[in-house]
């Protein structure tokens, strides 16, 4: 290998360096017109009157749009087309769209949304799941699962109980972890103009321009081959662009209605608004274990603050109870998920989607049930690591598993033995561990074509050009895309030039979520690739008289392996392909292999292969003031293999990074505005100042170790790396709390005051520990849906449904299975 | 419409005059009236750092500035920093060593990183955090912008200290053919 493997500059990087990568803001067209949203100011209330006419008649305003101009919703997942454009006849939080106004400037614009006349009549605000599992009306939203009930879900793999009744401990914890959001630098910004034809186009920062391709086609109700989604490159995504948004909906309709270029830019308060976002999560863990530290069985409950709008919400609450079993052998778990609207910004997917939060809890549930066994924890962990190569309790079919050398590397490099309940007071350790998806098994749209698609042209230059759906959006997807491409044909990276994320030129790539485009991608890729290698082959052996499969395709050329001074330059290959085939073009797909679960609510957790991370954490804590400090992190990770090792360690370490602002200052929470004003509930502090994140002053050192063990599923043998490694982080800061001053935070954000509270606690002779106390009623469903797991005997299908279950497989083709 | 006002001011060398409405920021004189778009924004209320640009040498961020108030002054932003068709040896650095994955921060870390080198010559890890503490990076968790920071001083030292520099870190190394890297 010439080019995986190894750590040399991205083929974007000279772009970004000179600050001459393109992003949406960027673009500016002539005529081009700009856009403002009025926003709702109050959580909950029913629209009486929107009257634009005032602001019509402000000079420089060239149209006002409202909800009655996009009567058609829309929304990321099938199950959940609750969202408009501009609200119809409801607004659900503050920040709701309900008007639009586009005018010859930004200033203009933004004057004319105070000339927008809004009367509302307020509603009952919910603001937490007290007030939605409370009050069943009004509702929110005119369906889900009950009253403000979004989703309810219960599925069992085993029986629990009987295996918590024979386990010689069982555990019984609360945890809660608050929101966050993923505050990327680049604000949203989209521009759509009518192209010559007539026809629509939209430069988005999206990272998922296929679902706005597809979401467009429906909202405005027009041919999808009319409209063209180019995802400009993103100024950090972290799942907050993979919506498709109000914005985008709004200047499409408006480019098309004014013929002319219509520009928007959201505000830093308005990203605050737009959101998608970790939901904050209430989540109950009973852990059965034997004396020796394996788990009997497991009963997971969570209940979801989902915001006003669906979203991804339907997925995330899956996801809170997917993954439980992939790190650590479950013989029996049951898992009861709840998500509820309220009227706060939509949560959606953040890094990790869904699966942080409870992966907070059982991490530091975990680090309890060694202290009582007395085991190490770090060895507690490494006697119950999942094998390779298995079907868990729930059905994810598992690959290579690196956690036990990762948990080997972090304990060796942090001197685990010499640090762990060693260190004097005030300074402790914790570990922890984690697993992820190496892309989602599942389309959201469910079908059964290719998750992602790749074309190539090759050129008589020599030069190549890479066509692929997929979204750039920092973490180096056109260079995973190149640097694949330029392996298999013997080239450099920058001969090969990467077109992506346009609908119109590209071949379809779902987008950059769930941690799938380096696996996906890269299997196109390199199916592409040596498809056109094959043709050049032939040609190349009929010139030089040998064997096709003797040639060697490196630098820049394609020879006999056997005499390497008898070759030809790339170029030439090229041209004597081309002489015998005509224009060399080839394509390559990638399809993830079918899902083992066959019941309801299993097409959340399946993927080709999982990633797994070790991480431990040294906290500094004063006992006085509870003042945390973070000087050190140790991290492995099993990557599989290393693409381009510094892309690598640059996901480590910003997930590393990602996941302290999680654990110690990050918080999307909501306050009342006094009474004398309109007493609505707002965003508590929708600004990059207020809203806290860790800066170079903050930021710890961090060790990285990368665990290569090439897993034949990934593209040479790659898995994710890109939201994997934030999930250890957040338990392992706890897990070290209680090792330097013996109390138990069971809630992120880890804030000094929570530990002092905790500190007076324990003082007090109360238990030493911050955390919630109680758990909801919720209305779970009296029977779970039962899946027996595979050594029971199970097929993968719910016990007493398996008939209807295979015939709605076949006929919903409606994302996630509800 | 408000009037605009006309004023001088050297940009990336060149003097440079403009014209624009008096209520707009360096920032938006900058990026719509002299089309230099890689100063970004991400708040435009001085709390991010990515409109960091250099204002007679300092960096200053361009949000918080009148561009009225740039007359006769010098400013420097991303794209003065390639000279003769040449990298500044931090954007080699930063190209180089992963200290730019999506590369909205990048500009304002980098103009700061400049003015921080323009003015010591060996600055420390610390030094390094604090000069850099008002630019926010949500992507590399900082530590491959740290040092990237640190190999351009070591490259600027190492091309004072002897006449072979490190091939890696030359201007524009990624555009290097495979044959003047040597064998892999």
């Amino acid at each position: 290998m010439n080019i995986i493997g190894t750590s040399r500059r991205r083929v974007d990087g000279r772009a970004k360096v000179t600050g001459q990568t393109k992003f949406a803001d960027d673009l500016v067209l002539p005529r081009m017109l700009h856009c403002k949203l009025l926003r709702s100011t109050l959580p909950h209330a029913r629209i009486i009157r929107v009257d634009p006419a005032r602001a019509l008649a402000h000079p420089g305003v060239h149209l006002v749009l409202t909800g009655r101009d996009f009567p058609t919703p829309y929304g990321i997942l099938p199950v959940s087309q609750d969202e408009h454009a501009l609200a119809t006849d409801r607004v659900r939080f503050v920040g709701d769209p309900v008007a639009a106004i586009v005018a010859r400037d930004e200033l203009t614009a933004f004057e004319a949304l105070d000339l927008i006349d809004v009367e509302y009549e307020p509603l009952r605000t919910f603001s937490g799941p007290d007030d939605s599992l409370r009050f069943p009306e009004p509702r929110i939203h005119d369906y889900g699962d009950a009253g403000n009930i979004h989703k309810l879900v219960s599925l069992e793999f085993g029986d629990v109980e009987e295996a918590l009744a024979t386990a010689d401990y069982v555990f019984d914890d609360t945890f809660f972890y608050q929101g966050n959001t993923h505050l990327p630098i680049e604000q949203h910004a989209a521009l759509a103009a009518k192209d010559p034809d007539g026809k629509l186009v939209l430069w988005s920062s999206t990272q998922t321009p296929h679902y706005v391709h597809r979401a467009l086609a429906k909202a405005l109700e027009l041919p999808a081959a009319h409209i063209r989604v180019i995802a400009t490159p993103n100024g950090g995504g972290f799942g907050g662009k993979s919506d498709p948004f109000n914005h985008e909906v709004v200047v499409s309709k408006a480019a098309l209605l004014l013929d002319r270029p219509v520009k928007i830019c959201l505000t830093r308060e308005e990203v605050f608004y737009c959101h998608r976002g970790r939901h904050p999560v209430l989540m109950r863990f009973r852990t059965g274990v034997t004396r020796d530290g394996a788990i009997t069985g497991m009963r997971v409950q969570t209940v979801l603050d989902g915001g006003a709008y669906g979203s991804y919400g339907v997925a995330s609450t899956f996801y809170t109870g997917a993954l439980q079993t992939v790190t650590y052998h479950v013989p029996a778990y049951r898992f009861e998920g709840c998500r509820v609207f309220t009227n706060k910004p939509p949560c959606g997917p953040k890094r990790g989607h869904g699966t942080p939060q409870s992966r907070f809890g059982q991490e530091i549930q975990l680090d309890k049930i060694a202290e009582r066994l007395a085991i190490d924890p770090a060895d507690l962990r490494l006697r119950i690591v999942e094998q390779p190569e298995t079907l868990t309790a729930n059905y994810l079919r598992i690959g290579t598993i690196g956690l036990a050398e990762c948990i080997r590397r972090v304990t060796v490099a942090a001197d685990w033995k010499h640090t762990f309940r060693r260190l004097p007071s005030g300074r402790g350790v914790g570990i922890a561990c984690s697993s992820y998806l190496s892309g989602a098994g599942l389309p959201i749209y469910w079908n059964d074509m290719p998750h992602s698609g790749v074309q190539l042209k090759l050129d008589r230059s020599g030069g190549v050009a890479a066509f692929c759906g997929a979204t750039e959006i920092g973490q180096g997807s056109d260079d995973v895309l190149v640097g694949c491409v330029a392996e298999v044909l013997g080239i450099e990276p920058l001969d090969v030039r990467a077109v992506t994320g346009d609908t119109d030129l590209t071949p379809v790539d779902l987008g950059s979520y769930s941690s799938r485009v380096t696996l996906m991608m890269g299997n196109a890729a390199i199916e592409a690739a040596e498809r056109a290698r094959a043709r050049l082959a032939d040609a190349v052996a009929k010139k030089l008289g040998v064997p096709a499969n003797r040639l060697v395709f490196a630098g820049r050329r394609v020879f006999d392996a056997e005499e390497p001074d008898a070759g030809v330059s790339f170029a030439e290959a090229v041209q004597l392909a081309e002489t015998m085939f005509g224009t060399i073009g080839t394509t390559g797909s990638y399809t993830p292999p079918r899902s083992a679960a066959k019941f309801k609510g299993g097409g959340v957790g399946p993927s080709p292969t999982y990633s797994y991370s070790a991480a431990i954490v040294e906290v500094d804590v004063d006992p006085a003031t509870g003042w945390i400090q973070v000087p050190r992190v140790w991290i492995a990770h099993d990557i599989g293999r290393a693409l381009n090792p510094t892309l690598v360690r640059g996901q480590v370490e910003g997930s590393v990074y990602m996941a302290l602002g999680e654990a110690l200052m990050e918080e999307q929470t909501f306050r009342r505005l006094p009474p004398k004003l309109s007493h609505a509930l707002v965003h508590k502090f929708p600004s990059m100042l207020e809203y806290k994140s860790p800066t170079t002053l903050d930021m710890p050192e961090v060790f990285t170790e990368l665990v290569e063990n090439p897993d034949p599923r990934g593209p040479f043998g790659a898995k994710e790396v890109g939201q994997g490694p934030l999930l250890p982080v957040m338990p392992a800061v706890a897990n070290a709390v209680y090792d330097a001053v013996g109390v138990r935070i069971d809630e992120v954000p880890i804030t000094p005051e929570k530990i002092l509270k905790a500190l007076e606690a324990k003082a007090a002779g109360k238990p030493a520990r911050f955390g919630p106390t109680s758990f909801p009623d919720v209305p779970w469903p009296s029977e779970p849906i039962e899946v027996p797991p595979p050594w029971k005997g199970g097929d993968g299908r719910a016990a007493e449904t398996r008939t209807s279950e295979v015939r709605s497989t076949k006929s919903e083709g409606a994302g996630v299975r509800s | 419409m408000t009037h605009n006002v006309q004023i001088v001011l050297t940009v990336n060398g060149e003097a440079t005059e403009v014209a624009f409405a008096p209520y707009k920021t360096l920032l938006e004189v900058l990026r719509e009236d002299l089309n230099l778009c890689g100063t970004k924004h991400g708040c435009e209320l001085g709390e991010c750092g990515a409109c960091a640009v250099l204002l007679d040498g300092q960096p200053v961020l361009s949000c918080l500035v009148l561009g009225v108030d740039c007359d006769g002054r010098t400013v420097t932003t991303i794209e003065g920093l390639v000279t003769d068709g040449r990298l500044h040896p931090l954007q080699d650095t930063f190209a180089d060593l992963g200290a730019a994955q999506c590369g909205y921060c990048t500009p304002g870390f980098l103009v700061t990183a400049k003015a921080l080198l323009d003015e010591q010559t060996h600055p420390t890890r610390d030094q390094i955090r604090e000069a850099l503490s008002g630019c926010l990076c949500r992507c590399t968790g900082y530590q491959q912008i740290f040092e990237a920071v640190e190999a351009a001083v070591a490259t600027r030292l190492s091309t004072l200290d002897s006449s072979t520099p490190d091939s890696r870190l030359t201007p524009d190394s990624g555009l290097q053919t495979p044959d003047s890297r040597g064998p892999r």
